[in-house]
């Protein structure tokens, strides 16, 4: 296959994923995919669109459990059975859509089937808690007692993942975080993952915006038709090659000599910005 | 769900505020941008009843006096009793359409047991609330289990339970509860002593007020903003004087009746269910977000089974109250308007019919709307057309002040 550049963490990985097998009847969403999550490290999932992207990231929130492969935790086998499994090894999930409930506010949000309190809620702790969280990740949030529906995208954003880091988790994977937001919530959200790498959380960033991608992730993984394409440092790779990765244009001699031309990067480029 | 507004990210509101004091002004500033964004809470149904109150008062001078409202409170507790079930099935955004039947079951069910039976009484009342809870699982588990839409279950429900009450009344059809059974008593004679009703009136504004200085103090160790002292004093002030001259003016008739009252403590008590517990906090979340509530790990299916059984049970205790009133269960209990005035009257309140926003006290202040209404347009010697037309026409407008008010939410980037 391509180049694969060795990691560049010395730590022992959370999650090491090998061999991972996906089908959903006929289909093979995944094939032989391996993926290593580090510690303090952000680790770009990239792929065109039906690579298998969001299957990984189902099976790591435990939502559809893995055909065939073995997960180990720290050198221990685990399965990831559904969701609970997931939350109980410390795999927080920030799905795309969100999942926030409008009509709360951000601390009801933040602390949803995980209140605090022993019979009546307990208001006080749980909003301290929240500005605690909300100012370690240096969030801009105006109000905590909004309904989340008052928010604009990127506080949502941030609201989403705060809510990821209410159980401590050590790996936190963000599925396509920046799809829905302007150019200046992108940047905050950005932060906040720079953020999370600081707090020493393993992080799983799933995205198609490679110029997103380049700025915050430490390494860059490509799936392509549900195989392992490509496992990338970002200091050490260009541009170009991880579009070569993304759409195939590496797999032999012919267009590797097209892609040398530049022909297809700019097809590459134009179906991957639209 | 409403559309979330893209608020300039140049905001530049600092990210903590440290919490230092906030005055009365501050307190009023943020309530006029809270309506002005369509946030308008409890507001459009008092301006309504104020108005309802002042026109029927200029009508006829009787609307206003002691007896009548005495009466309009009594007349208030069984049906608000079931508009409190019908607003935790709208907070799910789901309808019950069988609390008449409900309620009707439970009055047939309470007179057979206790007149013909013979069973003491408190177990004939428990019977009545068991049917209710049975069948709210029953809604639950059809829900939950196969999916069916609750529009139609409870549909289903209406026509099934109201068969089971004409089948548990037999041939008779109508029979009459004892004029001196307790029940009777309780829903048609005993009111509260004037002495009780001014110790509850102080007792209710000094919990009120030492619950709230108590969190402030709280919040303020705690590093956050606390509800500043001379705002909860004022309330304060304004809750006794408000209690002192409601009870002092019900006392010159015969007073606050307990049935009534037991109502109020209802409403308190799932006020309190709905906002400082577990159980109420899902409910809104489900009304909210059902996927949501799901993935946090909110077990949605128990939170509908029980909604509906909580809901039913209040019906079924509606129609307890209101057989005890009427000191009869016949084949009309429960029928009629019931069923809708039920449902009218938390809506009216403010229960929003897309689910996730009202709160307890909706319930409360919608059947004192119909209520007046209904009262106001007797007193004018209108007969029921009239009365009819005019809840239709307020149910209306309610429910375009709701549409309004979320438009405007939607405009403001609320919920």
């Amino acid at each position: 296959m391509t180049a694969v550049s060795p990691t560049t963490s010395e730590d022992e990985p959370i999650l090491s994923l090998r061999g991972m097998n996906k089908s959903f009847g006929a289909i093979q969403a995944l094939v032989d995919v391996s993926l290593d999550i580090y510690p303090g490290e952000v680790v770009a999932i990239v792929g065109d669109n039906g690579a298998g992207k969001s299957t990984l990231v189902k099976i790591l929130a435990g939502v559809h459990p893995a055909t065939s492969g073995t997960i180990t935790h720290y050198g221990d086998e685990v399965t990831l059975a559904n969701p609970t499994d997931s939350r109980d090894l410390g795999i927080a999930t920030v799905f795309q859509d969100l999942a926030l409930c409008d009509n709360l506010d951000v601390v009801a949000n933040l602390f949803l089937g995980r209140e605090l309190g022993l019979r009546a809620l307990d208001e006080v702790e749980m909003e301290q808690r929240t500005w605690e969280l909300l100012r370690q990740l240096s969030a801009k949030i105006p109000s905590v007692r909004t309904p989340v529906a008052g928010l604009s995208g990127g506080q949502r954003q941030t609201v989403a993942i705060a809510r990821s880091l209410i159980g401590n988790p050590s790996i936190v994977v963000l599925d396509e975080p920046t799809a829905a937001l302007g150019v200046a919530q992108t940047a905050e959200v950005l932060n906040l993952i720079e953020h999370l790498r600081e707090r020493g959380h393993g992080i799983v960033l799933v995205s198609h915006n490679m110029a997103d991608v380049q700025a915050v992730a430490d390494r860059v993984v490509v799936l392509r038709l549900g195989r392992n394409n490509g496992d990338f440092a970002v200091a050490d790779v260009t541009y170009e090659d991880i579009i070569a990765a993304i759409t195939g244009a590496t797999d032999n001699a012919v267009t590797r000599r097209a892609t040398l031309q530049g022909a297809i990067f700019t097809r590459a480029k134009e179906g991957l910005s639209s | 769900m409403s559309t979330s507004t893209p608020r300039p990210p140049s905001n530049s509101t600092p990210a903590v505020d440290s919490p230092s004091s906030a005055s009365i002004a501050e307190s009023w500033t943020a309530f006029r941008s809270r309506v002005r964004g369509g946030d308008l809470g409890a507001i459009p149904v008092v301006v309504g009843l104020a108005i309802i109150w002042t026109v029927f008062q200029i009508l006829n001078p009787t609307f206003l006096s002691s007896a009548n409202l005495v009466n309009l409170a009594m007349q208030s507790a069984a049906l608000g009793t079931i508009a409190l079930g019908v607003v935790l099935v709208l907070l799910l955004a789901q309808i019950d359409l069988s609390v008449g039947s409900l309620s009707g079951l439970a009055a047939a069910i309470l007179a057979v047991t206790f007149t013909q039976l013979n069973w003491p009484l408190p177990l004939a009342i428990v019977a009545a609330l068991a049917a209710g809870a049975l069948f709210g699982w029953f809604y639950g588990f059809l829900l939950t289990r196969f999916g069916v839409p609750s529009f139609v279950i409870t549909l289903a429900g209406l026509l099934g339970v109201l068969g089971l009450q004409l089948w548990v009344l037999g041939r008779l059809g109508s029979i009459n509860i004892p004029f001196d059974s307790w029940v009777v008593q309780f829903a048609q004679l005993m009111f509260l002593p004037a002495w009780l009703s001014y110790v509850l009136a102080g007792l209710a504004t000094l919990g009120y007020v030492g619950s709230h200085l108590s969190l402030a103090n709280r919040r303020l160790r705690a590093g956050l903003l606390p509800e500043p002292r001379t705002t909860i004093l004022l309330r304060g002030a304004l809750m006794i004087v408000a209690l002192m001259f409601g009870a002092w003016y019900l006392n010159t008739d015969r007073g606050i009746g307990l049935m009534f009252l037991l109502f109020v403590l209802l409403v308190i008590a799932m006020d309190f269910a709905l906002k400082r517990t577990r159980w109420g906090r899902s409910i809104y979340a489900v009304g909210g977000n059902v996927e949501a509530a799901r993935r946090s790990g909110i077990r949605v299916d128990r939170v509908y089974i029980s909604v509906f059984m909580v809901s039913a049970m209040l019906a079924t205790l509606g129609g307890v109250l209101a057989a005890s009133r009427l000191a009869a269960a016949n084949q009309s209990s429960g029928g009629g308007d019931t069923n809708l005035t039920a449902i009218a009257a938390a809506v009216i309140g403010g229960a929003s019919l897309f689910g996730g926003r009202g709160s307890a006290w909706s319930a409360l202040l919608g059947i004192v709307v119909i209520q007046s209404i209904s009262s106001g347009l007797t007193l004018l010697s209108l007969d029921s057309s009239v009365r009819y037309m005019v809840t239709g026409a307020v149910l209306l407008l309610a429910v375009i002040i709701d549409s309004l008010s979320r438009r405007s939410r939607a405009l403001h980037g609320r919920f």
